[in-house]
């Protein structure tokens, strides 16, 4: 145990002395990623920022998103930097205010499912047997509902909430994330280091939980980037076609619905912007998945 | 190969009824009795009497496990069900109507996909850090990463603001009037197929990357042949695995984008009537549209998988 008593006394404990490799800090590694990595660390900071901007939407935006604040269907201007809306609601605040649901949707839905993939898959692969058949098999036929469609019906049956969206994407997200981490628990099952846990008699839990999932942290933090951004163009794809989250809420699927597809030749601006916001941070998180897959596990490549 | 094919085609029995216990469940997980769902939706006052009827014509009146081997039997016989908002027509009719648009539309997209992605992915792969190769990757990028129907949107809006043209509304059959048709899906199928051009461009690149280092590649140049044979005869032909694979599963993905495609281009295929069902709460259409949709899926994936086996004689044998 080190307790910080203010001396300069460096809390190394005998086990890391014994450890002769240069370790990194985490301050270090990330220096390295923003050098070889320039366009990942950008992107980075794109998705920070846009996690900044729906926490912090209330006192970014310079209207009030529900609030006639302009005359209808002004173009963008000094006054509303990216145009009104039908209503004359002001489209920039509004696009401020819809990185909230897409923020909060791709963010949980990630969170839960790929989290829940991962111990499921590393149960599957290190138990085996029945288990790992009968998963296996729920895997496939989950994995025959194209995502929008398994999507649509879900909501279709249990209505249509932030919650329920963000259920809706657990259950589309599980089948990949399971299969991705059980492939690769199949391997590391088979290394010498598992080999030795179990021949010095650990249990399997432990294993699992000490050998096998500090090895497949990579692979969760490549999965969860990488699958955000289908996160987030679903929950948009969703209200897109009407059955997502209710018209009261800003989103940028919606901003995109009925409005700007009437609109779309008379006043391209309430199409393009909420649908750029969309593009670029999907980008970005595509783009950081890419330099996350090559800087931290190279056997993801190419899927 | 037949080893390897009747164990293949075994293999998506198991699947194929999962799937159907699934759809089966999701639909029974509508809180409540549907009829009666169904009924107060409307504005309308309605009887005991109706409320007896839907029951009876949607089958919930019976116990679980019957309704599911009846659903089952109809399937096997191609019975579909009847569709509650549409007078009664027999699914299997409404479904049968459709499908054949809906496929016009991914066989489009995905022949547009896969002649543009392959040079691209190519090319980028033989000159890597060229000014190509960068802008290829861009561009696969950016195609990954705009939505469909972003995509969609956009081509309208460039088509119809910068050259002020527009595809001919309404819908022409392909048999009755077949330039009128491809007018009219050549654009719902190259906001399609966008996103598999750029996924499949990616595939190809990464796998000829793999390739170009191979031995036989030195050999075939060392011999003296030509760099276009080597590249197309040594080269794409083995590359040609992987990216068989990923447009066999990016056709079953295309399923999805087309509910969006139709919806923004409005055709009359089975996306739009999913979801018209999904707004109508007509669930027996709901229903039978998933699982012909995901049987498909199974079935394309066999597909992809025998051709597989085929083409490469190691996976035969593993």
């Amino acid at each position: 145990m080190t307790t910080n008593t203010g001396q300069a006394a460096p809390g190394i404990t005998e086990e890391q002395q014994l450890d002769i490799r240069p370790k990194q800090g985490t301050l270090k590694r990330i220096g390295s990623f923003c050098r070889t990595k320039p366009l990942g660390a950008v992107s980075a900071a794109i998705i920070i920022l846009t996690i900044f901007t729906a926490v912090f939407a209330p006192v970014l935006a310079p209207y009030d998103p529900l609030d006639l604040n302009h005359e209808p269907f002004i173009a963008p201007s000094p006054s509303a930097w990216l145009g009104a809306d039908e209503l004359g609601r002001d489209v920039f605040s509004r696009v401020i205010f819809g990185a909230r649901v897409s923020m909060y949707v791709g963010l949980a839905s990630v969170l839960i499912g790929i989290s829940l993939g991962t111990i499921i898959g590393i149960i599957s692969a290190y138990v085996g047997g029945i288990i790992d058949l009968t998963i296996q098999r729920i895997v496939d036929a989950l994995m025959a509902f194209p995502a929008i469609i398994m999507a649509l019906g879900l909501t279709a049956v249990l209505g249509s909430s932030v919650n329920n969206i963000v259920a809706a994407l657990v259950v589309i997200l599980l089948p990949g994330a399971i299969r991705v981490i059980r492939a690769q628990v199949l391997s590391i099952k088979e290394l010498d280091y598992t080999l030795a846990a179990q021949a010095i008699g650990a249990r399997p839990w432990r294993i699992m939980l000490r050998h096998i999932l500090p090895n497949v942290v990579a692979s969760y933090i490549v999965l969860s980037t990488i699958t955000l951004g289908l996160a987030i163009i679903i929950e948009a794809s969703l209200t897109f076609l009407g059955v997502g989250i209710s018209a009261d809420i800003p989103t940028w699927g919606g901003m995109l619905t009925e409005g700007a597809q009437k609109y779309i030749r008379t006043a391209w601006w309430l199409a393009v912007f909420p649908g750029m916001a969309i593009s670029i941070v999907v980008f970005a998180i595509n783009f950081l998945g890419d330099a996350l897959r090559d800087t931290l596990d190279p056997r993801l490549r190419g899927r | 190969m037949r080893q390897y094919a009747l164990k293949r085609i075994a293999l998506i029995i198991p699947t194929v009824l999962l799937v159907s216990i699934i759809v089966f469940t999701v639909m029974r997980l509508l809180p409540g009795d549907p009829a009666l769902v169904i009924l107060s939706e409307g504005d309308a006052a309605f009887t005991q009497q109706e409320l007896e009827d839907l029951r009876k014509q949607l089958g919930t009146n019976r116990p679980i496990a019957i309704q599911y081997v009846e659903w089952i039997g109809g399937l096997v016989q191609g019975d579909l069900g009847t569709s509650i908002s549409r007078f009664g027509q027999p699914v299997s009719k409404l479904v049968g109507e459709r499908i054949p648009r809906t496929l016009e539309l991914a066989v489009l997209a995905i022949i547009i996909a896969v002649v543009f992605a392959v040079p691209l992915g190519v090319i980028s792969a033989i000159k890597p850090d060229s000014p190509i190769d960068y802008l290829s990757r861009v561009i696969t990028l950016v195609g990954i990463s705009i939505p469909t129907f972003f995509a969609g949107l956009l081509v309208v809006l460039v088509l119809s603001r910068g050259f002020g043209w527009l595809p001919p509304l309404g819908y022409a059959d392909l048999w009755e009037d077949p330039w009128e048709n491809l007018l009219q899906m050549f654009l719902p199928a190259l906001a399609l197929g966008f996103y598999d051009m750029a996924f499949i461009a990616r595939v190809t690149r990464s796998s000829m990357m793999e390739i170009i280092r191979e031995d036989y590649m030195r050999t075939a140049r060392a011999k003296g042949l030509a760099e276009r044979i080597v590249l197309v005869r040594h080269g794409l032909k083995n590359a040609v695995l992987p990216i068989l694979t990923i447009s066999g599963w990016q056709f079953g993905r295309l399923f999805g984008g087309t509910v969006i495609i139709e919806s923004i281009f409005k055709v009359p295929g089975i996306g739009t009537l999913l979801i018209e069902s999904v707004f109508q709460r007509d669930f027996p259409t709901l229903q039978a549209i998933i699982i012909v949709i995901a049987v498909s899926i199974v079935i394309i994936n066999l597909l992809v998988d025998l051709l597989y086996g085929l083409l490469d004689p190691r996976i035969r044998y593993a």
